[in-house]
């Protein structure tokens, strides 16, 4: 690992300043991502903005909606009896990301900010139509992530908060790479009034995505059946060692199944 | 150099470190506490598990700088002072729980954070998945996973709640 200057500021407007000013200084969430990056020398930030400081941590819920702070640790939220109750496979999808040293540190935040095409957060994001606040704006899912590793933030632009409307069912089913628990594929499902959304991390090239024949088949059938014969097209889809694009398309289809047999 | 100040198995401690010292640096490097180990040094196996204010991390993924004023417990503060083990440690002798004792103190630090954190009883499941951030090479966790259940009721003092199992 490089070298660099480590800061703790203890106010958002300081962190903000602390990363406008330099632009190859970087933000530290939980790290458990960006730290084992430095390890491997992929980055060479001049300074490290720790966000631990800000108090950006707690979890509420009011009017409809469940609100995580940006530092909240996906132990806390994976424990949080408010989020049981309000979104369960949130809970669900918090308490199954890593393991529970990585899910004492990772946090919502950074988990989000990073935008890693295998993680788990952006499902459900992206499923729920959750709302992204940040220091400078309110950034809508479909609008935030745009490719791997790649989000509408700014760079000096930090997420404080999530807001998840609450659905009325949902659910996570993710078929987990063995060693890292990452997905290799992983499908959220989440009914609305107004329709359902279905997104897809681990499986894109280009990160997490809305998956438009399903949530069609899904809206007019929230079962099983429905949806679990609705083809995805292999072309966009990842092949690596641990999975062909072919066989991440036919585990779409069975993890979707799978999460709208589990929302019930 | 920047400092940090933290408290390490009960003592005060005060160490120059950079900004890119490891915890696991600060502990073996600095202050001598080579019980915590380095297995794969990319945050999977485990072997560096200690904890912070109570809770179990990965010390080869946390800047020791981000430990300032907080409390780390690692396999050395464990014991008594006069050497009686703690229940976890007795435990995994009893049961065999190691072989070569590479993973092991990961192992035991990880596993007294989980039966601390589930007061009301794990279930053999419940402890499979606790162990998922710590990798044994030797033994294959059948003995593990059995002293950890024989640990829970030396630790909370009282049998195993009925519907825990």
């Amino acid at each position: 690992m490089y070298d660099f200057t480590y800061l703790k500021p203890s106010t958002l407007p300081e962190a903000v300043s602390l990363l406008s000013s330099d632009t190859e200084a970087k933000a530290l969430a939980g790290g458990m991502t960006f730290i084992p990056v430095l390890k491997q020398r992929l980055a060479r930030p001049t300074k490290l903005v720790d966000l631990a400081g800000l108090g950006l941590s707690g979890i509420s819920v009011a009017g409809g909606k469940v609100r995580i702070a940006a530092m909240t640790t996906h132990m806390t939220v994976a424990d949080s009896p408010d989020v049981q109750k309000a979104i369960p496979a949130l809970a669900k999808l918090a308490g199954g990301i890593g393991d529970k040293e990585v899910r004492h540190r990772g946090t919502i935040g950074g988990s989000l900010a990073n935008n890693d095409p295998s993680a788990c957060y952006p499902s459900a994001v992206l499923a729920l139509g959750a709302t992204i606040l940040t220091n400078k704006r309110i950034i809508a899912a479909d609008d935030y992530f745009q490719g791997m590793f790649a989000t509408a933030l700014e760079p000096d632009e930090l997420i404080t908060a999530v807001e998840f409307p609450v659905p009325e069912k949902a659910a996570y089913m993710k078929f987990p790479n063995p060693a890292s628990r990452y997905a290799i594929v992983g499908v959220f499902v989440a009914k609305f009034p107004t329709g359902a959304r279905v997104a897809v991390t681990g499986a894109g090239q280009s990160g997490v995505f809305r998956h438009a024949a399903m949530e069609e088949a899904l809206g007019k059938s929230f079962s099983p059946e429905a949806v679990g014969n609705v083809p995805t097209d292999a072309e966009n889809l990842n092949s690596d060692i641990h999975a062909s694009a072919e066989y991440r398309a036919h585990l779409i289809g069975v993890m979707a199944r799978r999460a709208v047999a589990a929302a019930g | 150099m920047p400092q940090v100040t933290l408290t390490v198995n009960g003592k005060s401690e005060t160490v120059d470190v950079e900004g890119r010292t490891l915890l696991v640096e600060l502990l073996r490097e600095k202050l001598g506490l080579t019980g915590t180990h380095v297995g794969c040094d990319t945050s999977q196996c485990g072997a560096c598990v200690v904890h912070v204010n109570g809770m179990s991390v990965k010390s080869c993924t946390m800047l020791a700088l981000q430990t300032e004023g907080a409390a780390v417990t690692t396999i050395e503060g464990l014991a008594k002072p006069d050497g009686t083990l703690h229940p976890m440690q007795e435990m995994f002798r009893e049961h065999h729980a190691l072989q070569c004792g590479f993973c092991t103190p990961g192992m035991v630090m990880s596993a007294v954070d989980l039966v601390q954190s589930h007061p009301e009883g794990l279930t053999e499941q419940q402890i499979r998945h606790g162990l998922e951030g710590n990798l044994c090479r030797c033994t294959g966790y059948h003995n593990i996973v059995k002293a950890i259940a024989a640990a829970w009721p030396l630790m909370h003092g009282k049998a195993m709640p009925e519907a825990a199992e």
